[in-house]
């Protein structure tokens, strides 16, 4: 079964890792490269596309805005449908929930449809701690379970893999899990693709339970949706007695006719396809029709924290269709795994801090930092969550969440008092400037031109080495602008010896 | 405290400084309206570009070609079997003069089994409505659709759509729509792109999808 993100290190290290394995970069600057092209083609066509993400948008922010009165609602309309609603505070509740579900039909395995908030609480290992198998249906999904590997991507988990590792992963592994790969498996994504079908078609065709996520969950009438591609979905959700669905409580919408804002920005955004090729929509249970027993589980996990930050807030909009990775700069040269969460990139970075809570873990904690803040997150967003704003404000939330649980003040801290003190006054920053001037002189020795012709200090010593790991830093000048105005008054007496930018090699 | 009290009581808190008004006046939603300067046959022709897209076969035909069309569609497909005539899913309300002769009709229905369905060379089915910007096809799983099982686990989908259920776009599919029915909307045939984003057509729903537009346009 599939590892954890418990234990992955800070986002620098885990990027630095990234960075050095140039396959994955290969791998991704592809795939992000071509899924941008598509995307934008495909909302190019889109006349209204700005106002579709205005409405997006605002639909969502009126169910944040009154969640609990549209939760009750959707409990409402499910029950009178047919659908039994449980509540789940945490990942905990929830699995037990689903476990207790799959325990009382006798079973010893369901079949899941790709969801991220199943991931997120870790459902197939509470699901396997219990003895069940739980088997991921969708084709990313399934190469990741069989390579005891995590997701990097939100919409395609297994970009930083290629064809030849899949083969191997195949080959490897479906004989153990049930319908082993034909022997002669090329690395043809056809035959690929023709060997998941079989090997999943026989859980399909036997299976009693199926898990699933839901994308969206009208209060009005009680209405689910998944969106998918391969009919994977479609299975799982009509072919066996019961389906149990994990459903973050952001996930609801007033009403049915809101589904056609979403079911237009969704695909477009995501695939970069006009529209995924499945759709399916469920209102509890129709008769003679898919599955008679039907459970929704409405699930916390955090999001009540976030919902309480008026400017955290947004994060809950996500209509989770990785648009935002596929645009940064970021995400694009380290991948998924390096954000050590299910919600990788630019979302990733401000919604796990926000449903973790900041200053409890480094790991977390770096997130919001592992970012450029060009912006392009937020441009593509299809509900227009202003990410980079959300980051500065993680940022600033990490920056109390440590002052508050360290009272020895910062290197910053001193640094900002001596300069102060200092500056205030004439006499003492004139000396300090001579002092820097003598520096310079020191430091003129070891520096080093850079590849511009400035010259330039390589890592320095002390508090500030962290910094100057990554950064050039220029060499203080030999002389104060005091000093050289007063022996040059103020330039019109050049002399020969003082007059470059301060720097000599 | 239960669960549901506990998480409801929580977001309440949460939402302290949300002022008490009807969510409707608190955030309007201002949805755009959709310039739609195409005739109803522009549309249809629209629809009938944008299944093939995906590629999807599409097909159009009037009057009694439908039925060839729809036989064609049939044609040259070996059985599952290895012999004998195609098993071709026909669900009821299915227009019977658009059932091909020389094959063995197998009509859905609840009793018919996930294996049986597996055992079918093929479904014949209407739709509910199509999408032209999308080139999507919404069945509502009425009279000649059939359960959602129905379409999906044999390998070959024919679809019969008339051009008077063919709309511009999205908003005015989903104002059409009965919520209380499930839904499924196909847009070409089962696809993937998980490796290295090829797309390869056929996973688990049907890998052929044939759309035979009927009637007129307009």
């Amino acid at each position: 079964m599939s590892g954890t993100f418990l234990g992955t290190p800070a986002f620098p290290t885990a990027a630095r890792t990234a960075l050095g394995d140039s396959q994955l970069r290969r791998n991704l600057a592809h795939a992000t490269g071509t899924i941008r092209t598509k995307r934008a083609g495909v909302v190019g066509e889109v006349d209204e596309w700005e106002q579709l993400r205005l409405a997006g948008a605002a639909i969502k922010e009126r169910v944040l805005r009154h969640l609990p009165d549209y939760l009750e609602q959707l409990e409402r309309s499910l029950t009178a449908a047919g659908a039994t609603v449980h509540w789940a505070r945490d990942a905990a509740e929830a699995n037990a929930i689903v476990v207790g579900i799959a325990q009382r039909h006798g079973t010893d395995e369901v079949v899941k449809v790709k969801s991220m908030a199943t991931q997120e609480i870790e459902l197939n290992e509470a699901l396997e701690a219990a003895g069940i198998h739980a088997w991921e249906t969708d084709l990313a999904e399934l190469i990741v379970q069989l390579g005891d590997d995590l997701p990097s991507h939100i919409l395609v988990p297994a970009i930083h893999r290629n064809r030849a590792e899949i083969r191997e992963i195949f080959l490897r592994e479906m004989g153990r899990a049930g319908k082993a790969a034909p022997e002669d498996l090329t690395d043809e994504p056809k035959q690929l693709a023709a060997a998941a079908r079989a090997h999943l078609r026989e859980k399909f065709l036997r299976a009693k339970v199926a898990v699933s996520g839901a994308n969206f969950a009208v209060a009005e009438t009680g209405t689910l949706t998944v969106v998918e591609s391969e009919g994977n979905g479609r299975m799982c959700l009509t072919l066996p007695e019961v389906l149990v669905s994990v459903v973050g409580i952001e996930k609801v919408l007033p009403t049915f006719e809101d589904l056609d804002v979403m079911l237009q920005l969704l695909p477009r955004s995501s695939t970069g396809e006009r529209m995924n090729p499945y759709t399916s929509t469920w209102t509890g249970v129709t008769p003679g029709d898919g599955p008679q027993e039907v459970h929704v589980v409405l699930l916390d996990n955090g999001r009540t924290d976030v919902l309480a930050d008026p400017t955290g807030r947004q994060a809950l909009r996500c209509i989770r269709c990785s648009a935002c990775l596929n645009v940064c700069p970021v995400y694009e040269r380290t991948g998924g795994h390096a954000y050590g969460s299910v919600y990788p990139g630019p979302i990733g970075a401000i919604l796990t801090p926000q449903l973790r809570g900041v200053g409890s873990d480094p790991q977390t904690d770096s997130l919001p930092y592992a970012s450029s803040l060009c912006g392009a997150c937020f441009e593509v967003c299809p509900v227009r969550i202003d990410i980079p704003e959300v980051l500065v404000h993680l940022r600033g939330e990490v920056v109390d969440a440590h002052k508050k649980a360290s009272r020895l003040p910062s290197v910053q801290d001193v640094a900002m008092k001596a300069a102060s003190w200092t500056l205030s006054s004439a006499a003492r920053t004139e000396r300090a400037a001579r002092a820097a001037g003598f520096g310079g002189k020191l430091a003129a020795r070891v520096a080093r031109r850079d590849p511009g012709g400035r010259t330039v200090l390589g890592a320095v010593p002390g508090p500030a080495g962290a910094w100057s790991d990554s950064r050039d830093v220029p060499v203080p000048a030999e002389e104060s602008f005091r000093s050289w105005w007063e022996r040059t008054d103020g330039g019109r007496s050049r002399t020969s010896d003082s007059d470059s930018d301060g720097g000599r090699s | 405290m239960n669960a549901r009290e506990a998480i409801l009581g929580k977001a309440r808190r949460a939402l302290a400084d949300v002022p008490d008004v009807e969510p409707v006046l608190d955030v309007p939603v201002v949805r755009p309206t959709p310039a739609r300067d195409r005739t109803h046959e522009q549309v249809v022709d629209l629809f009938d570009e944008r299944v093939a897209d995906y590629r999807a076969v599409v097909e159009r035909a009037t009057g009694a070609a439908a039925a060839d069309a729809v036989a064609g569609a049939l044609a040259g497909r070996t059985p599952i079997a290895g012999s004998g005539p195609l098993r071709i899913l026909v669900p009821p309300g299915f227009p019977p003069e658009l059932v091909p002769s020389g094959i063995e009709v197998v009509t859905d229905g609840p009793d018919i089994t996930v294996s049986d369905l597996d055992r079918c060379d093929g479904v014949l089915s209407t739709a509910a409505v199509g999408i032209a910007e999308t080139g999507t096809i919404i069945l509502d799983h009425g009279p000649g659709q059939g359960r959602r099982a129905a379409t999906l686990v044999p390998d070959l989908h024919v679809c019969v759509i008339r051009a008077d259920q063919v709309v511009a776009g999205v908003p005015e599919a989903v104002a059409g729509l009965d919520p209380v029915r499930p839904h499924t909307w196909i847009s070409g045939p089962s696809a993937t792109s998980d490796i290295e984003l090829d797309r390869v057509e056929g996973v688990h729903g049907p890998r052929t999808l044939h759309v035979v537009i009927v009637g007129p346009a307009g």
